[in-house]
């Protein structure tokens, strides 16, 4: 089993406490794998809130390849951020060269187009990365997005948190996930690594994805660029929020409709329940049938926590008006929240949605069967 | 020693020729008859021999001869009356004292073909050895990666939808204060919930008033009483006008094929309906026998299935092997389709079936093209059928698992696999493994299964097996009286009886489902295209299904 460790705040504070949270869990991880995923940068990204930022890992073949092709695009490189790595015991493999998150102003043929195209521009300059590096595994890209960064490596979290120096390091943001393990069914690999991002959408996972290859077929079949690699089971769940909020523009609560649907008695009970029959039948294939829970942030910055439909995995939800975490565990809400009131803690079960929105000012527990 | 020329019994047969060979035993019989009375072929008749006993009754021995008629059973060579090894004249035999044993050294293809006409039969394929499907397994077992599932405990789901599903982008729907809203006037193609397992196309006709009769209380009971959508399709030859005017003809799928028989009833019940079916299957193609068409032979034509089917009585009823009046796939399949679904508003889904070929993906992509069309049924080689040429069942068509899997990546490959569902159709449960059978071909990319044979073994107790065993279906001789129109023969069969088999198949065939898929961490929605569940034991098998290889 995986733990899982989100932060949503209204002030900066350091993915380090993400990671202790994971460290007090340790007993429901194998300490296999570090993901950080973080937005609403702040720290040295404060000022560069505009420009996307280039995340990932490289060795020095790799960030030779990277600064040809992104000077070959056009974009220029603003600002340049890299943890000073120490050496520390307990490292699981060879260190990467470079661990990266670098800001870069669009080509000036995209500097005035819309949202969209600079969007699009983004995601396939991350995939055409992702191609090159992926070759000799000397380029790792994680995300190409404003105020958006990724970390990702194979060991246990805290030694990588001591080794990124995450405890010196300036690096701040208002919303951190970080996941402590690699691969839950497949190799282990960096890519198949949670959190899982694609333009502004992100979720990691705790548990077995048993519909695995119907789901994939299905995301592979809809021909959106991005709708590849799933390496890792849990994949397919950052492509469905994608799918259904920025693709089929459907609200953010239609994504637990979509993964864990209503019984069709329940449905009837739904105002909007004559959509819903048609959605279930339409997108049946990206039914969720395992044990999962899934957290996530969307492009606005709201955290949200789903659970599958017979809520097999673990999750509270804890914390004040301007902090919260959603941990696995209750001891990683009380690493990270010490002092809320327990009593008001949110255990999400298998029709809840707790969506928080930005900031951790307003939190909203989402029934599924009232809508 | 007489000449062999002389031999005046040499153009005869010798038992050693037939499939079927009798035992009799002399000490056991008890002359009663029954055996001669009830067999279908009147294989074994009375008979007399002649015995020569030598004997002495003297101190010391001084043989003495005597010569005794006796009376006993006799096996006729004639091929015409070979025996078929049903094996009713053990089932009525009271004292054990008969029996038919498989030879398999027979040379009857050599011979059955009297007067230049080629052995008809009904039945099945007559190949014993195990079907792809038996030998694939289920190897992803979610233990500890997936608290596994309970099938007595936890609620499954275990249902197919049958009908055009519209992709996400084309519902109407829009949002309103968050919230989605669908357009009711908007056309959505209709799509009915049904249990995955089906019973498929056979016709009143094909069978006898008991059997279809017991196979639709059955599956209205299923329905009904148990909560389970399991439908059955009416076989080209109509259904009974009452039931066609009744609430029960929602779990009814009428086929219309290319002899059109018994759709003047139906149309003609169209104004008094106070149901719609549950969908129209168009039929193209048999697995039995692709490229031929349906047949009911004269035998079989008598008052009711003339009546039914609006012809004369006692004559050959052939279908011809395509829809004459269309000529090409656009106008056969797409103007039928189209025409099916006006004549119920478009209310009801209406779908091709075909027999398995190179060919099905040629048809599968013209369906996925037509927005009406609902589904596609695809019978293998291994279905079964009430009359066709022996060379037709044994040598013609498809085995169902790479046409369905060829299929169902072809749909994934256009991401239409949810749009089109696909029906697999011959050979379930062929060894008695229905369920497996089913999930394996639902893991393969199949949304629902047809059974034909498997049901009138289960539920009417047919005898048939893959060693040609009965085959009867076609001569309306049927011991068990389930493919017959004769009604000394059909009254044998419990119409009552056969609803209660029926039940409890399906029932039994859920709890199987369950225990396959909880293993395997699916329980609300159907594995369709699962294929990381599925492993076989052979290669080439493997490879051609694009599956793992597990030894």
């Amino acid at each position: 089993m995986c733990r899982l460790a989100a932060i949503t705040s209204e002030n900066y504070f350091s993915p380090l406490e993400n990671v202790l949270a994971l460290e007090t869990m340790k007993e429901g991880h194998d300490g296999s794998g570090l993901g950080l995923g973080l937005k609403d940068l702040g720290g040295p990204f404060e000022e560069f809130k505009a420009f996307p930022i280039m995340s990932g890992c490289s060795s020095k073949k790799g960030i030779q390849m990277l600064d040809d092709y992104m000077q070959g695009q056009g974009f220029q490189l603003k600002f340049n951020w890299e943890p000073r790595l120490r050496k520390v015991a307990g490292m699981e493999v060879q260190p990467k060269d470079h661990y990266f998150a670098r800001a870069y102003d669009y080509p000036d043929n995209f500097k005035d187009q819309d949202k969209d195209q600079q969007e699009n521009l983004l995601l396939q300059t991350r995939l055409a990365l992702r191609k090159l590096g992926e070759v000799d595994q000397s380029l790792f890209v994680f995300s190409f997005y404003p105020d958006v960064l990724f970390m990702k490596e194979i060991g246990d979290p805290l030694v990588l948190a001591d080794f990124w120096g995450l405890d010196d390091a300036k690096l701040t943001a208002r919303v951190v996930l970080a996941q402590g393990r690699q691969n839950t069914n497949y190799a282990i690999y960096l890519y198949a690594c949670h959190p899982f991002f694609i333009q502004g959408y992100c979720t990691m996972t705790n548990g077995e994805n048993t519909a695995f290859v119907p789901i994939k077929e299905y995301l592979l079949g809809r021909k959106k660029p991005g709708y590849i690699g799933y390496n890792s089971d849990s994949e397919v769940f950052t492509h469905i929020l994608h799918y259904s909020n920025r693709e089929l523009k459907f609200p953010l609560t239609y994504y637990k409709d979509i993964i864990t649907p209503l019984k069709d008695k329940e449905i009837e009970a739904r105002p909007d329940a004559s959509a819903l029959k048609l959605l279930k039948k339409s997108l049946r294939p990206l039914c969720i049938d395992g044990p999962n829970c899934v957290i996530g942030f969307t492009p606005d910055g709201s955290v949200f926590v789903v659970q599958d439909s017979k809520k097999l995995r673990p999750c509270m939800v804890g914390g004040v008006k301007g902090k919260y975490a959603f941990m696995s565990e209750t001891c990683g809400v009380d690493r990270v929240m010490p002092e809320r009131d327990r009593s008001k803690d949110i255990n999400p079960m298998k029709y809840d949605m707790v969506i928080i929105s930005p900031g951790a000012q307003e939190v909203r527990v989402w029934n599924q069967l009232h809508g | 020693m007489e000449s062999a020329t002389r031999l005046d019994v040499n153009h005869e047969l010798t038992l050693q020729d037939f499939p079927y060979i009798v035992q009799w035993r002399e000490d056991r019989c008890t002359r009663c008859g029954k055996c001669t009375a009830v067999c279908p072929q009147q294989a074994i008749e009375p008979s007399v021999f002649a015995q020569r006993l030598v004997y002495s009754q003297s101190d010391t021995p001084i043989p003495g001869v005597v010569r005794k008629v006796t009376h006993g059973i006799r096996q006729v060579t004639d091929i015409e009356r070979y025996c078929v090894g049903c094996g009713i004249c053990s089932l009525v035999c009271p004292n054990m004292a008969i029996a038919p044993f498989y030879n398999d050294k027979n040379k009857f293809l050599f011979h059955k073909n009297k007067d230049g006409s080629p052995y008809k039969r009904g039945g099945r394929r007559n190949d014993p050895t195990p079907s792809t499907l038996d030998k694939l397994k289920f190897t992803r077992i979610s233990m500890l990666t997936d608290p596994a599932l309970d099938a007595g405990r936890h609620e499954f789901h275990i249902r197919a939808l049958l009908g055009r599903n519209l992709p996400p982008e084309q519902l109407p729907l829009r949002e309103e204060n968050g919230r989605l809203v669908s357009d009711e006037n908007a056309f959505v193609p209709p799509v009915r919930e049904i249990f995955p397992i089906r019973i498929g196309s056979m016709s009143i006709g094909a069978l006898s008033p008991s059997m279809w009769e017991g196979l639709a209380m059955g599956i209205t009971y299923l329905n009904e009483v148990e909560g389970m959508p399991v439908v059955m399709c009416s076989g080209e030859g109509g259904m009974p006008p009452r039931l066609l005017k009744s609430r029960f003809l929602k779990y009814f799928i009428p086929q219309i094929a290319s002899g059109y028989f018994g759709w003047d009833e139906i149309i003609h019940s169209l104004p008094h309906m106070v149901e719609d079916p549950c969908a129209i299957e168009i039929k193209y193609g048999q697995g039995a026998k692709p490229g031929d068409g349906g047949l009911l032979m004269a035998y079989k034509v008598l008052k009711l299935i003339a009546g039914i089917r609006g012809v004369p009585m006692h004559v050959d009823l052939a279908s011809p092997p395509t829809h004459q009046t269309k000529y090409s796939i656009e106008e056969a399949v797409a103007k039928m389709i189209q025409s099916m679904s006006m004549a119920w508003g478009f209310r009801v889904p209406v779908y091709p079936k075909i027999s398995g070929s190179k060919t099905s993906q040629a048809v599968l992509n013209n369906l996925a093209r037509n927005p009406y069309a609902a589904a596609l049924c695809i019978d293998g080689e291994d279905g079964g059928t009430g009359a066709a040429y022996n060379v037709s069942m044994d040598k013609m068509g498809h085995p169902i698992a790479s046409n369905i899997r060829d299929c169902y990546l072809d749909l994934v490959k256009q991401g239409k696999q949810n749009e089109l569902p696909l029906i697999a159709a011959g050979g379930m449960g062929k060894t008695g493994n229905l369920a497996a059978n089913a999930a394996a071909m639902i893991m393969l990319g199949a949304s629902a299964v047809d059974i034909g044979k498997y049901i009138l073994q289960a539920a009417g107790g047919c005898v048939g097996n893959e060693y040609n065993r009965c085959n009867l279906c076609n001569t309306g001789k049927c011991p068990r009286g389930i493919t017959t129109q004769n009604p000394k023969l059909y009254r044998r069969l419990d119409p009552d009886k056969v609803a209660e088999r029926v039940v409890e198949v399906f029932k039994s065939a859920n709890v199987e489902l369950k225990k396959i898929f909880a293993p395997m961490g699916r329980s609300t929605q159907l594995p369709i295209g699962m294929s990381d569940g599925l492993s076989a034991p052979d290669k080439a098998i493997a490879d051609r299904l694009q599956i793992t290889y597990a030894c």
